[in-house]
């Protein structure tokens, strides 16, 4: 009873009249009002603002950098993106080159990248909470913000929203958008690009249809159990089958096959048997797999158990444990007759050397693999329940399989994958919640997530994995809403067919394994697609006969196919009437008939002026160049109107070329290529000494 | 009153009791999860006396991302023999991330860890220790570089047009074209003779070659082929990656 007593007093202190309540209650109101000032004084970017004016207050620059300092909340504001961003307001030196050396937040400039922080903005690249003027819920640690800052890592991705090209300056995309088409990915998730188009797998595993053709029971058992005890570098990733999982579909997949009717001959596996015991065949055969460059595609573990060759075709370590003796000397005689879309080239070896070929390749095996794989006879009941297994596990996504349909839709869709709100997964126990950390683990650990997921086990290397996760972070709801301005779309995939005998043959050499052309084939091997305008028939209808390196010092080289004149006469005359380039007219330059001054002058701009000696050889007894091809016969090799625009503009004509383009005048760029015309290799000297 | 404030006593009295068996409570449970979150240190079996560099040192990768290859320590006894079981720890500065931090050198003597670098483009310092015998801790500075945008780009393009002249490492793919060269090019660590030359300087012998600054004129001129921003990024790169580190001229800090 006595509270309400001493609150009386006070209201009579302070409220007793009237002037004193109105006194009282405007004061109230004062501070009241005081809060939002004061609030806004005392707000985190003034801080920051503070000290930055401290920090350059120092500096023996200071004036310059005062100048450039506007106090107050800085925005950009992009509408067509829909982006606002005060970034700017704490990080004052974005955009001062001069504080390079300061590190510390938020003061360090940017570093430089070919865009203007205007015209992108902050949180297009980085994410965060762009409008915010606090740390905490700019960079997002604290609240529900769908998007908090991006590691540095996946900086990357953020490129990939506009860019849907390779760029020079984010490998880790290239790698990442390479490996969704080169290991799979995109059989099971379906990933659209922004213009519409579906991202295409470049894999190409093999059809199962005839795999007893190829091999056995027991090794497609051991394969499902373990792909990579097989071969370190395959792609086909560990689905963790239990044993009698893994006995079933290899029961299934077997009974499934049928006869892809390939020929045996017999003389080519007697001779394939006379290697194992023939000491001197062997060598013969080891330098006909050395000769035909199977090295420059498939590797093989050396003793010290690094793989030594391409990654074109599978690792043959241990082959012959894999494929049957009759299989394989069919494939080696044309692997079209087994698998039509083959990468494969069909050589064209005779029955003794396919036989010599065989035989080495059989005895490349590990008596270790199967040695514990004891399959019984499969009953009915296996065989449907490896049905079931194949649909379920959606195998049917990547190989074609007799019985069994292509599951569309298989997996969940990917396109929008770097905008998924975090709300919406189902974290597995200890991945912390950002969408980054969960497709990390879901690409590192799927089971992870539960043990009746189909998602099958990857064996990525770390960097592999972050160059994976930049390439589907990219892919997000910004990605698709770009304004079309800002985006540079990717390269249509080119599906430039050939025509004709020419056509047929390329096809069957399988050239595009290692050329491109015409945007179309792989890059190992120079682009041809200007190759008519570049060389002489001559030389090239030589080089078809017996291919010698222009550059002795790489391994992988050009495989001689053992081409008939004809074959030869279809192909040379296809490549030169074909491939030409509109830039280059072959009649523009005389290919001989050049003055001796003309030579000798451009001999001395040759030696002296351009110095190209130092990466060319002409003089194999003083020059040194091993930058670029020798160039002892170029002038039988190329025309002369290619070297006279290869002097003028080189990048122009190979882009990413390493050789400079110089400026160089008409004058001088003729008379080199009156020099370069005259060199015509050491026979051709010889025979004008004489 | 005064039994009030008695009893109201003996409430805070309990209240404290309360609030103490709570945070050490709290504390227990707090001390338990850091030791699980992190590994409890493995104890070891042998003691070195010094710590060596196998491999993994001085590599270069974009900031934020794993190194390509692994740090790999070796530790030695008296002898200089690699000892198995001996510990080692790795500290880095702020942002690297080492996989493992710590642990036992394995049956050949060695400690492999896997290096992530920090965001800020830079030279980053990995410490490496592990204690002798006698209680004293021997310590190994591994140095490696992070790369920013600009870097990384000039990384790339002197993989393509710098490498095989000013790299003596050859490769089956790219053979290397240094030991063939009279005047021997400067590979682009060597920052005796870089860090002398201004960027100016480099720009001048990147775009009009060798004679632009009485060199070898086996330099050819780059001048018509890579843009300015190109040049920038390759020269940003050889200042990453100078030995002795590049500082750059001109710029004078009233406070360092």
């Amino acid at each position: 009873m006595r509270l309400p007593d001493s609150l009386e007093k006070l209201r009579q202190k302070f409220f007793g009249n009237t002037v004193r309540a109105f006194g009282w209650t405007s004061l109230f109101l004062l501070i009241l009002l005081a809060i939002a000032p004061a609030k806004n004084h005392f707000a985190e970017w003034r801080r920051y603002q503070r000290g930055y004016e401290k920090l350059i207050s120092k500096r023996s620059d200071a004036v310059t950098l005062s100048r450039h300092f506007e106090p107050g909340i800085q925005q950009i504001w992009l509408p067509e993106m829909n982006v606002v961003d005060r970034c700017e307001s704490c990080h004052s030196a974005l955009k001062e080159p001069t504080l390079m050396d300061v590190t510390a937040q938020p003061y360090r400039p940017h570093p430089p990248i070919p865009h203007k922080l205007e015209q992108f903005g902050c949180s297009v690249c980085h994410r965060g909470q762009g409008a915010a003027t606090s740390v905490e819920e700019a960079h997002m640690s604290t609240l529900a913000w769908e998007e908090p800052l991006l590691p540095a890592k996946y900086l990357e991705s953020s490129c990939g929203q506009c860019h849907q090209q390779d760029l020079k300056g984010t490998p880790q995309l290239n790698l990442g958008r390479k490996m969704l088409a080169q290991y799979g990915c995109v059989h099971c998730h379906t990933i659209k690009r922004p213009d519409g188009s579906v991202i295409t797998g470049v894999d190409d595993p093999p059809s199962l249809a005839h795999v007893a053709d190829k091999t056995t029971r027991e090794w497609v058992y051991a394969w499902l159990k373990d792909p990579q005890a097989y071969s370190t570098s395959a792609t086909m990733p560990n689905f963790k089958l239990k044993d009698e999982d893994a006995r079933d579909i290899s029961a299934f997949l077997i009974s499934s096959s049928t006869s892809a009717g390939v020929k045996v001959v017999q003389a080519s596996l007697d001779q394939a048997k006379k290697v194992k015991d023939d000491a001197a065949l062997q060598t013969k055969a080891a330098s006909l797999y050395g000769e035909s460059f199977c090295a420059s595609c498939h590797a093989v573990q050396n003793a010290a158990g690094n793989l030594v060759g391409g990654n074109v075709g599978p690792e043959l370590t241990k082959v012959g444990t894999k494929v049957r003796p009759e299989w394989l000397q069919a494939w080696v005689r044309n692997p079209h007759d087994y698998d039509p879309p083959t990468g494969m080239p069909h050589y064209r070896f005779t029955d003794q050397e396919v036989g010599l070929l065989t035989g080495f390749l059989m005895g490349k095996s590990d008596s270790d693999l199967l040695a514990n794989v004891h399959l019984d006879t499969a009953t009915q009941e296996q065989i449907d329940h490896g049905k079931r297994l194949v649909n379920d596990y959606g195998c049917a996504s990547c190989h074609e399989i007799n019985g069994i349909k292509h599951p569309d839709n298989f997996a969940p869709e990917l396109t929008r994958i770097g905008s998924k709100p975090v709300s919406q997964l189902a974290f597995a126990a200890g991945v912390p919640h950002t969408l980054y950390d969960y497709i990390n683990a879901k690409i590192r650990q799927p089971r992870a997530f539960g043990s009746g997921l189909k998602m099958p086990q990857y064996t990525f290397s770390t960097a592999q994995v972050d160059a994976l996760e930049n390439a589907l972070l990219s892919h997000n709801e910004r990605s698709l809403t770009m304004p079309a301005a800002k985006t540079v779309a990717a390269l249509p995939a080119s599906h430039y067919e050939p025509a004709g005998a020419a056509g047929k043959l390329i096809k069957d050499l399988n050239c595009f394994s290692c050329h491109a052309i015409n945007g179309r084939g792989g890059d190992m091997a120079p682009d041809l697609t200007w190759e008519g305008s570049s060389v002489q028939r001559e030389w090239l209808v030589q080089f078809f006969r017996n291919p010698n390196t222009l550059r002795p010092a790489l391994i992988r080289r050009m495989p001689k196919f053992n081409l008939t004149d004809a074959e030869i006469n279809t192909l040379t005359d296809y490549i030169m009437a074909v491939y030409q380039s509109p830039k280059i007219d072959r009649d523009a330059m005389p290919m001989s008939g050049y003055s001796a001054g003309e030579v000798e002058l451009g001999k001395q701009l040759y030696y002296s002026k351009f110095a190209c000696q130092g990466c060319h050889i002409i003089d194999t007894k003083q020059d040194k160049g091993y930058v670029g091809p020798t160039l002892t016969h170029v002038g039988s090799r190329l025309s002369a109107a290619w070297v006279y625009n290869w002097m003028k503009d080189p990048q122009a004509l190979r882009p990413g070329t390493q050789e400079p383009k110089r400026n160089m005048s008409d004058d001088d760029a003729r008379a080199l290529t009156a020099f370069l015309m005259s060199q015509k290799g050491r026979e051709a000297q010889e025979a004008k000494k004489r | 009153m005064t039994y009030q404030s008695k009893k109201s006593g003996k409430r805070t009295a309990a209240g404290s009791a309360l609030v103490l068996s709570l945070a050490l409570l709290l504390c227990n449970l707090a001390c338990s999860r850091s030791s699980t979150s992190s590994a409890p240190l493995p104890k070891p079996t042998a003691y070195g006396t010094a710590i060596v560099e196998s491999s993994g040192g001085k590599q270069a990768a974009a900031v934020g991302t794993p190194l390509a290859q692994p740090v790999v320590l070796q530790v030695n006894d008296e002898q200089g023999n690699a000892l198995p079981g001996a510990l080692v720890t790795l500290r880095g500065p702020n942002g690297v991330y080492l996989d493992p931090a710590t642990g036992l050198t394995d049956s050949s003597g060695q400690f492999t860890s896997n290096v992530s670098l920090g965001v800020v483009p830079g030279r980053y310092q990995i410490t490496a220790s592990t204690a002798t015998k006698a209680g004293k801790v021997v310590d190994l500075k591994v140095e490696e570089v992070a790369l920013g945008y600009q870097e990384m780009l000039g990384s790339q393009l002197n993989d393509q047009y710098c490498a095989r002249c000013h790299n003596q490492e050859s490769s089956a793919e790219r053979v290397s074209n240094y030991d063939n060269l009279e005047t021997k090019p400067h590979p682009f660590t060597e920052g005796d003779t870089l860090n002398k030359m201004t960027d100016a300087d480099l720009t001048a012998i990147i775009s009009h070659g060798g004679p632009a600054l009485n060199k070898s004129p086996l330099m050819p001129p780059y001048g018509y082929t890579l843009s300015k921003s190109e040049m920038q990024a390759v020269i940003a790169y050889i200042r990453m990656i100078s030995d002795p580190p590049y500082g750059a001229p001109g710029i004078v800090y009233a406070q360092q």
